[in-house]
């Protein structure tokens, strides 16, 4: 199977600290991967690398079927060949109610003009409406994003994400601060997107990497330390020293 | 689902029809077409006033609803004002210089025409040469379209370089602010090429209109003005209702959010730089006809920052909020530096308006920032229903111009 995201060999020094070194990773089209690692393994770098915020000194970034590379995209440009970021704050547009949060995520021209002559159809409200649906906030469509939870601002980035109808998602710790049966429903959102692109998840918690059953990646110092199912790399002895055993 | 334009901006037809009834009531009350109930004199501040409302919404577009708090518009403005003054300076002095030769025993050339039109101008500054930026001074239509395209043009290259660097904040107001000094300093030398600190003069006259009185000219620029913001206020309202104005109040609150569900912020930011530039040069055009006279140091630093006070006492991110603001304190403040305010005797001293003033603007700028953020339009905003969301004192996003917790609507 080609690899939807392939990254190879890339290096990142900010101040003559690696934080990202002579890294490699691949994920396939619709795939699930979790990324683990301790703080400070990279793992919020190598995403900002994916989406264009920070340019590696070393290294090649290459997606999607014709394997473009993404080094020379600005984040707009990587945003809408399909790449779609979640935050590990949730960062909706506390401003705008949920309905206008979607709206101004749905897969569209981007252009000023295009948007600024662009008209409400019926099938944007439709599109809209099922998100909302899929990620539990049909009662809130009205609401000021402002005013929701914290669990609910995260599902509302999760459909933003949706939204834009990304190939692959980077999400940047989707359970933390969340109660237990909100964690669930997250998994499970994750899950019924993963079937239909390639879902890398950052996550600290074991037991919600658990739950997602999938491979996982151990990050550590900038590098990949291991790789597998999570029953192997959790025995994995250099992840236990690293990692597991603090 | 698809509403009407106007039923989802019920805003804009009251402020049209307020705008139109303003404009009756003033047209009656002028000499020239009403009862001669207030004078000339007024219904040019009125009229100017109308201008100034409109650079303010235009600075509400780009700081009130984009963030980017430019302290540049006035020289766009000016820039406006000064284009539409070349035309007027240059066809009335033409027509003076050849009302002086129209005696001499020869008809006078084409050369000579032009010869004596330099000196009048420039005799001022010791010159007696048309420079080059004044090659197109004699056509009307080509300074109208200059009206627009210099300040635009100048909109796009410096909005180009600096939101491409991604200068933001601060930074870009500092820019921005350098920007109108350079120009109005560059202005202020003689060899400019626009009369140094002389600046352009007597445009009031009309070339064309001298049968019509000064008293029938003013009411033609009032009702220009009128149209003028009116149409401003529509299409600043068609700007802000959809997906766009979505987007511009994104970039207030959290840009780098915005950049990654794949908008190019830059573009957006430079779009509505050039466009509310565009805005500003439309009104400086139809405001300097109406003061008569035009210098560099209308285009001072200070005039930009009145510009955000405005906005700021108005209530920004509300398009009338910009209006009123406008209105209310440029109308206040000349009343209080024209001398008509009295003075107010405290016994140890006498409170001279004309040097308080300023201070009492500053003050009031502080209190309005402080402790009601809405500003004047918060009060129609209290009539509307619509009230601040209960946030703990968090601001709207991370960004430095996005919306504080009072600012903002539930």
């Amino acid at each position: 199977m080609s690899a939807l995201l392939e990254v190879s060999g890339v290096t990142v020094t900010f101040d003559g600290f690696r934080a990202i070194n002579n890294l490699s990773f691949n994920i396939g089209t619709a795939e699930m991967r979790a990324v683990i690692g301790p703080n400070g393994a990279g793992k919020t770098t190598f995403m900002d690398i994916v989406t264009g915020k920070t340019k590696p000194d070393q290294g090649k970034v290459l997606f999607g079927p014709r394997a473009e590379s993404l080094l020379s995209k600005s984040e707009a440009e990587i945003a809408q060949i399909g790449i779609g970021r979640k935050f590990q704050r949730p960062t909706v547009f506390e401003d705008q109610s949920v309905e206008e949060n979607l709206r101004l995520a749905l897969k569209a021209p981007r252009s000023p003009w295009a948007v600024l002559f662009s008209r409400r159809s019926r099938a944007d409200s439709d599109r809209i409406h099922a998100l909302a649906a899929q990620v539990g906030l049909s009662d809130a469509l009205a609401r000021k994003s402002g005013e929701l939870s914290h669990g609910q601002k995260q599902w509302l980035e999760l459909g933003m994400l949706l939204a834009q109808d990304p190939k692959l998602l980077l999400v940047d710790e989707p359970a933390a601060g969340m109660t237990l049966a909100e964690r669930e429903a997250t998994t499970a959102m994750l899950v019924e997107m993963a079937k239909t692109r390639a879902v890398v998840v950052v996550e600290h918690d074991m037991e919600f990497v658990r739950r997602l059953n999938c491979k996982v990646t151990v990050l550590h110092e900038g590098a990949v330390l291991a790789e597998g199912s999570l029953a192997h790399v959790t025995q994995n002895q250099a992840v236990i020293d690293v990692y597991l055993g603090r | 689902m698809t509403q009407g334009f106007l039923a989802k901006n019920p805003s804009v037809l009251l402020f049209v029809g307020l705008l139109a009834l303003f404009t009756l009531i003033v047209t009656l009350s002028s000499a020239a077409y009403g009862f001669e109930l207030v004078s000339t004199s007024f219904i040019k501040t009125l009229g100017k006033t109308l201008c100034l409302c409109l650079i303010a919404i235009a600075m509400d577009l780009v700081w009130g609803y984009a963030g980017i708090l430019s302290l540049g518009h006035f020289a766009f403005f000016g820039l406006g004002g000064y284009m539409i003054g070349m035309w007027l300076m240059y066809a009335r002095t033409e027509e003076i210089v050849i009302a002086a030769l129209a005696n001499s025993p020869l008809p006078p050339t084409p050369d000579e025409i032009r010869a004596g039109i330099a000196n009048q101008i420039f005799g001022v500054v010791g010159s007696s040469d048309l420079p080059m930026i004044w090659a197109f001074a004699g056509s009307l239509p080509v300074q109208m379209i200059l009206v627009v395209a210099v300040p635009g043009l100048l909109a796009l290259v410096f909005g180009w370089l600096a939101f491409r660097s991604r200068v933001t904040g601060v930074y870009l107001s500092i820019l921005t602010q350098a920007m109108t000094l350079a120009l109005s300093l560059h202005l202020f030398q003689n060899d400019s090429g626009l009369r140094g600190n002389n600046g352009l003069s007597g445009l009031q006259n009309i070339p064309g209109l001298d049968a019509q009185g000064q008293d029938v000219i003013s009411i033609w620029f009032f009702w220009a003005s009128a149209l003028a913001l009116g149409l401003g206020y529509v299409l600043a309202s068609f700007v802000v209702s959809g997906k766009f104005g979505q987007a511009l109040r994104a970039i207030r609150d959290d840009e780098q959010r915005l950049r990654f569900l794949g908008y190019s912020v830059e573009g957006y930011k430079l779009f509505i730089f050039t466009m509310t530039a565009l805005i500003a040069a439309i009104a400086g055009a139809l405001y300097y006809p109406q003061a008569g006279i035009i210098n560099p140091a209308e285009m001072s630093t200070v005039a930009s920052i009145y510009l955000a006070v405005w906005v700021a006492i108005g209530g920004r991110g509300r398009l009338y909020g910009a209006v009123i603001g406008a209105a209310f304190v440029s109308l206040i403040s000349s009343w209080f530096t024209g001398g008509s305010a009295p003075d107010l005797p405290l016994g140890f001293a006498t409170i001279k308006w004309v040097d308080w003033w300023q201070i009492v603007l500053g003050l009031s700028f502080v209190l309005v920032t402080l402790y009601a953020p809405r500003g004047i339009g918060g009060l129609f905003d209290r009539f509307a229903n619509l009230l601040p969301p209960k946030r703990h004192g968090a601001a709207l996003g991370p960004d430095a111009g996005a919306l504080r917790e009072k600012e903002a609507d539930r």
